[in-house]
């Protein structure tokens, strides 16, 4: 089995930080509010792996810094400590240790990235065709004919109505813009997908097909996939692995029916029993 | 000369941690078995005996608290499942543990015939020749063709269980868990399954099985391994200071 990502001890705090952070916040304290400094310690010492194709989940609820570890590895934060390892066929890089280059590389050409708000993956301002074309002339495609027809190809894969690929997404309702960004983030096959909270909001129908489509492209593309949410169901129907957090630090980690079923953290109990 | 057995059970206990209610809950304490390639291990005792939370515990749904389970794997090599690591358990899943529970989870969208090829498609098998051995073991369970091609989230109970079950036997696993897997069967379809359960035995497939029935039991079962439940059924553990 090949390893696509190998986050260790990664720390992201906001604020000037001092030494009690770590020690006063977590779950055992109720706050991921330093009471020394004032600091929010986002994340904390977390920890994981990631193989190709496989799909693992962050759990958690709002503040739990279940999004923080992701946009950390995107390079939308930079984290205060820890070390992200991402392997890349032969290659390696240490994702913290890049140049700004290396990372715009990164990003444009093997990461994607689905967030929660459309507004934060698409240039509302460019057509849902414009939007995937930008993405692919990015990775050296020019010729017009041929980035037209993989632009219409991922749309059709997701489910967006091609005739509609020259309007402006923000004509869209918000299932098919969340696929319009889906189809951008795809356009470059890349052997990495960070999926931030996609469905939340979405009536449940739009869902069902999201989660649908990603299990698809999980299985056409062995792409490895990172999705955060705090929707137990999308955890079931998804992750093969679940990492759950809570006050920034991660408190539970395992097979996901076992996470689900067998829970061992008083926390993951109450989440897991309160479901509907 | 003796046979090793292809699943060794020793010492195997489940208790619950309930931190809310402040309880530990045993449902299984002090269980032994084995189970033999191309043989039957079946699993009786009264409900709340912890006969499904072995089955859980050997794939690792749930996590057992003692106990060593020892799986010796196609390649020779013995793993103990009880604490072997995440991607190992999940590997082993994929290619040589199956297990078929009482109820079927699937996506509202994928057709009866891909959930049921889904597992010969992550072990690599072509689409096309997964298709062909799905519709293949569909038929032989006398599921209707018409069905195939829609989602099984509309079928009757039976129904549902037809796919799970050949969803469950189609992979061939090493290892077979099988919890109740006639339970919402008409006498027909139970003696299918009750043959296509022989069929797997003589092919070497080692199952460890629950089953409702004491004639299925009786049929099937090379060696019987009686659960009692876990004494002491509830007991409080110390106060926390919180």
């Amino acid at each position: 089995m090949d390893k696509v990502l190998e986050v260790s001890h990664l720390s992201k705090v906001f604020g000037k930080g001092c030494v009690n952070c770590f020690e006063h916040t977590g779950p055992e304290h109720n706050t991921n509010i330093c009471p020394y400094c004032g600091s929010i310690v986002a994340a904390h010492d977390v920890s994981f792996d990631l193989y190709k194709g496989e799909i693992l989940g962050i759990m958690g609820e709002s503040g739990s810094g279940k999004s923080t570890a992701v946009k950390n590895l995107f390079f939308d934060q930079e984290p205060s400590s820890g070390k992200a390892v991402f392997y890349d066929g032969d290659k390696q890089y240490d994702l913290f240790a890049l140049n700004a280059a290396q990372k715009r590389h990164l990003r444009n050409h093997r990461f994607g990235m689905v967030y929660q708000n459309p507004v934060l993956g698409l240039n509302f301002n460019v057509s849902a065709g414009g939007n995937i074309a930008e993405r692919l002339l990015m990775s050296n495609l020019s010729n017009y004919q041929v980035i037209r027809d993989r632009a219409m190809e991922l749309l059709k894969r997701t489910e967006v109505l091609t005739e509609r690929m020259d309007e402006l997404p923000k004509n869209f309702s918000g299932g098919m813009q969340q696929r319009v960004q889906i189809a951008k983030a795809l356009a470059i096959n890349p052997p990495l997908l960070f999926l931030d909270e996609v469905t939340t909001g979405l009536d449940l129908s739009v869902q069902a097909a999201i989660l649908d489509l990603i299990l698809e492209i999980r299985q056409e593309m062995d792409t490895a996939m990172i999705i955060v949410t705090h929707d137990l169901g999308v955890i079931r129907l998804l992750a093969s692995r679940t990492i759950v957090m809570k006050y920034g630090r991660v408190i539970e980690a395992g097979i996901t029916d076992q996470i689900l079923e067998d829970p061992q953290h008083a926390y993951t109990q109450r989440l897991v029993a309160s479901a509907l | 000369m003796t046979i090793d057995p292809v699943l060794k059970v020793e010492g195997f206990s489940k208790t619950f941690t309930l931190h809310e209610q402040n309880k530990l809950i045993p449902s299984s304490s002090n269980v032994n078995l084995d189970v033999f390639s191309g043989r039957l291990t079946a699993l009786i005792g009264p409900t709340g005996s912890g006969k499904s939370s072995v089955l859980k515990g050997i794939y690792r749904t749930y996590l057992p608290s003692s106990g060593r389970i020892a799986y010796r794997s196609t390649n020779g090599n013995t793993v103990d499942l009880a604490k072997a690591d995440e991607h190992q358990i999940l590997n082993l899943r994929k290619q040589e543990i199956g297990f078929v529970t009482q109820f079927l989870r699937v996506l509202p969208r994928q057709s009866t015939e891909d959930v049921v090829a889904t597992p010969l498609y992550m072990q690599g098998i072509s689409r096309a020749e997964a298709r062909e051995q799905a519709r293949d073991i569909l038929d032989k369970l006398k599921l209707p063709e018409r069905l195939w091609g829609i989602s099984p989230a509309t079928f009757s109970g039976g129904e549902k269980q037809r796919v799970n079950l050949a969803r469950g036997l189609l992979s061939k696993p090493r290892l077979l868990l099988l919890d109740e897997p006639t339970a919402s069967l008409d006498p027909q379809t139970t003696e299918l399954v009750i043959g296509l359960i022989n069929d797997l035995k003589c092919e070497g497939v080692a199952i460890l099985a629950i089953f409702h029935h004491p004639d299925v039991v009786e049929r099937l079962a090379d060696n019987v391994v009686k659960l009692s439940p876990p004494v002491g059924t509830e007991s409080f553990f110390e106060e926390k200071a919180s």
